[in-house]
């Protein structure tokens, strides 16, 4: 018997329309699961949302040398926690943070550990 | 809304004897399948070093010219990927885990007597 | 005009295990704001899939965090096989609901006996981890660990549960419902219990839709989500519901998992009943290419899994978005107004295990 494989869609949007597409979701009423980011030869982040256990995911593409992510706390505020993470763990910047932690959220030795280029920790 | 609706199960408890055991003087008997410390029958080895590449810590060192098999018990997490591997089963899991120890770094050195080693012969 | 101080709660805190910084700013004795803060025990386990491959991976997603490990391998587990289009042989996925169900059982066990402890009522916090214990007893008798199951295996599961033991399993289990049913009876009806937890911490219905809450403490506001339903492993054969509450506060959520336990209990009953004979793995060779995101409901809530992979040995991404990660911002809004010897209560009612939050 196979393991279930639910259907899950995926959408790759440009930064531009971002803020419009999570405002339309929300409107539908749309949850939002989580952010997650995978950095290779670009930023490769990954918006998911759910509704009655249908889930749907929306990509957006950074370059490696000028990551700037428009937030959407405006509106999901919840999504603060995975964007102060991302702004911790890859050195992305999130314009427009409803609650910004400044990069003290995550209390780490290694700034930026996740990045493909990371920092040397603080002397 | 019952101040009293413990009072039963603490009665029980009370009149009852108690439910820890006499620890040393009666040691609790572990069952068939606990995963214990690793251990070898070291005459059945054939030093491939297959165990070595599957132990997910890097706790196994196996040097074939010499004959020796280490293991360092702290860095074990007795998740049996060796059992499973080793080709000639020599290695099992037993029921008790490794006493504890007080200085790192000393490795279990088991050394196979068919091998030349150290100058001596293995009676 | 009310002055305002700032104390910092935790990450060393008596009544909480986790390790999780609190900035409470407070007026008098009322919380107005609370700012949370992480990275105390973060270990960097997403970044590990750089040195091992992607069956050791396995047993680094097992050991993420000790209570709910054995979800986390059949999570990991799921998406590998869903990316590499693997069968799972029918025994293999009945095995994994049962343990998967054992897991449950002893992670509200265990929750419970913290949340009596948490406002004071220490007795209860010891006869539900006595309770607890025996279930522990027939882990260790099945898998071979207490805590970590070490059962999980991409392909199926490692080892296998002879029906014979099955069968004296069940009468066992029996026993452990009836002990819990007791426990779980006092925290329904006992006065001291629902002083503490009554109208505390309301989280509104829209406000955990808004915020993203998951589980019990969505549950617990009346929304009817359980990830259970998405029909992974042997649940499409199991007749079970969500549980729901409606009460919004501390109360609902601990009803939440008092109920989930019970309803666990008659799905390894189910389980034990359905299950089929046969292998309890298959081979697997080759490497996985692809992406998926895996979600599994764990004790505390929605977990998902994403793993990416180039078609070689090592992953090329794996991220967890664990529940308790989901259940920060809610927790931030619960804390808004409370009292401050209200705030452990409060931050144990969500079941955090920040051990999974910041891996």
């Amino acid at each position: 018997m196979m393991v279930h494989a639910e259907e899950q869609s995926l959408e790759t949007v440009d930064t531009g329309v971002l803020v419009q597409k999570a405002a339309r979701m929300k409107a539908d009423g749309w949850r939002l699961v989580q952010i997650s980011c995978l950095a290779k030869d670009a930023y490769e982040i990954t918006y998911t949302f759910d509704k009655d256990y249908a889930c749907a995911h929306v990509r957006v593409r950074l370059p490696l040398d000028a990551p700037e992510l428009p937030s959407i706390t405006g509106e999901y505020f919840a999504a603060f926690t995975y964007e102060n993470e991302l702004h911790d763990l890859f050195g992305i910047t999130v314009k427009g943070l409803a609650l910004d932690f400044g990069g003290k959220f995550y209390k780490l030795s290694v700034p930026t550990p996740f990045a493909p280029k990371p920092q040397q920790p603080a002397k | 809304m019952s101040p009293l609706s413990f009072a039963k199960v603490i009665s029980r408890s009370v009149l009852s004897r108690p439910a820890t055991r006499l620890y040393p003087f009666e040691k609790r008997p572990f069952f068939k399948a606990t995963r214990g410390a690793v251990a070898i029958e070291i005459e059945k080895c054939i030093l491939c070093g297959i165990c070595q590449k599957r132990c997910p810590t890097d706790a196994i060192i196996v040097t074939k010219a010499a004959g020796d098999w280490q293991i360092n018990r702290l860095r074990c997490i007795s998740c049996g990927a060796c059992v499973d591997a080793c080709p000639k089963k020599c290695l099992r899991l037993e029921n008790a885990y490794s006493p504890a120890v007080v200085q790192k770094g000393a490795d279990d050195k088991f050394h196979q007597p068919s091998k030349p080693g150290m100058g001596e012969t293995q009676a | 005009m009310a002055t305002r101080t700032v104390v910092p709660f935790g990450p060393q805190h008596p009544v909480l295990p986790e390790p999780i910084h609190l900035d409470l700013v407070l007026e008098d004795e009322k919380v107005v704001q609370a700012i949370p803060s992480i990275g105390f025990i973060h270990r960097g386990l997403e970044k590990l899939v750089e040195k091992k491959d992607f069956l050791e991976m396995t047993y680094v997603a097992e050991r993420i965090c000790g209570i709910c490990s054995f979800i986390h391998g059949q999570a990991y587990c799921q998406a590998v096989e869903t990316v590499m289009k693997i069968d799972v042989p029918e025994r293999a996925l009945y095995l994994r609901t049962i343990w998967g169900e054992m897991s449950r059982i002893h992670s509200h066990l265990l929750w419970l006996g913290l949340f009596a402890d948490g406002f004071g009522f220490e007795s209860l916090f010891m006869h539900s981890w006595r309770v607890r214990e025996k279930l522990l007893d027939i882990i260790e008798e099945t898998t071979g660990g207490r805590v970590i199951f070490g059962t999980a295996k991409v392909g199926g599961v490692r080892r296998d549960i002879e029906n014979l033991t099955l069968k004296r399993i069940e009468g066992e289990l029996k026993t452990i419902e009836k002990m819990s049913r007791e426990m779980t009876d006092v925290f329904k009806n006992d006065a001291s219990v629902k002083r503490r937890t009554v109208g505390i911490g309301v989280l509104s219905k829209e406000d955990a839709i808004a915020l993203g809450a998951v589980g019990p403490t969505l549950r617990g506001s009346g929304v009817a989500q359980d990830m259970r339903k998405l029909g992974y492993a042997a649940y499409p054969n199991i007749s079970w519901e969500p549980v729901v509450e409606t009460g919004c506060d501390c109360y609902a959520r601990c009803m939440v998992r008092c109920r989930e336990v019970h309803e666990s209990f008659s799905m390894i009953y189910q389980a034990i009943a359905k299950i089929p004979d046969g292998p309890v793995d298959v081979k697997v060779t080759g490497a996985p290419s692809g992406e998926y995101f895996a979600r599994v409901e764990q004790p505390r809530g929605e977990v998902i899994y994403y793993v990416k992979g180039n078609g070689s040995k090592n992953l090329e991404r794996f991220r967890v978005r664990t529940p308790t990660f989901a259940n920060v911002p809610p927790l931030v809004k619960m804390l808004g107004g409370c009292e401050l010897a209200d705030v452990p209560v409060i931050v144990l009612s969500i079941d955090p295990c920040i051990s999974c939050t910041e891996r």
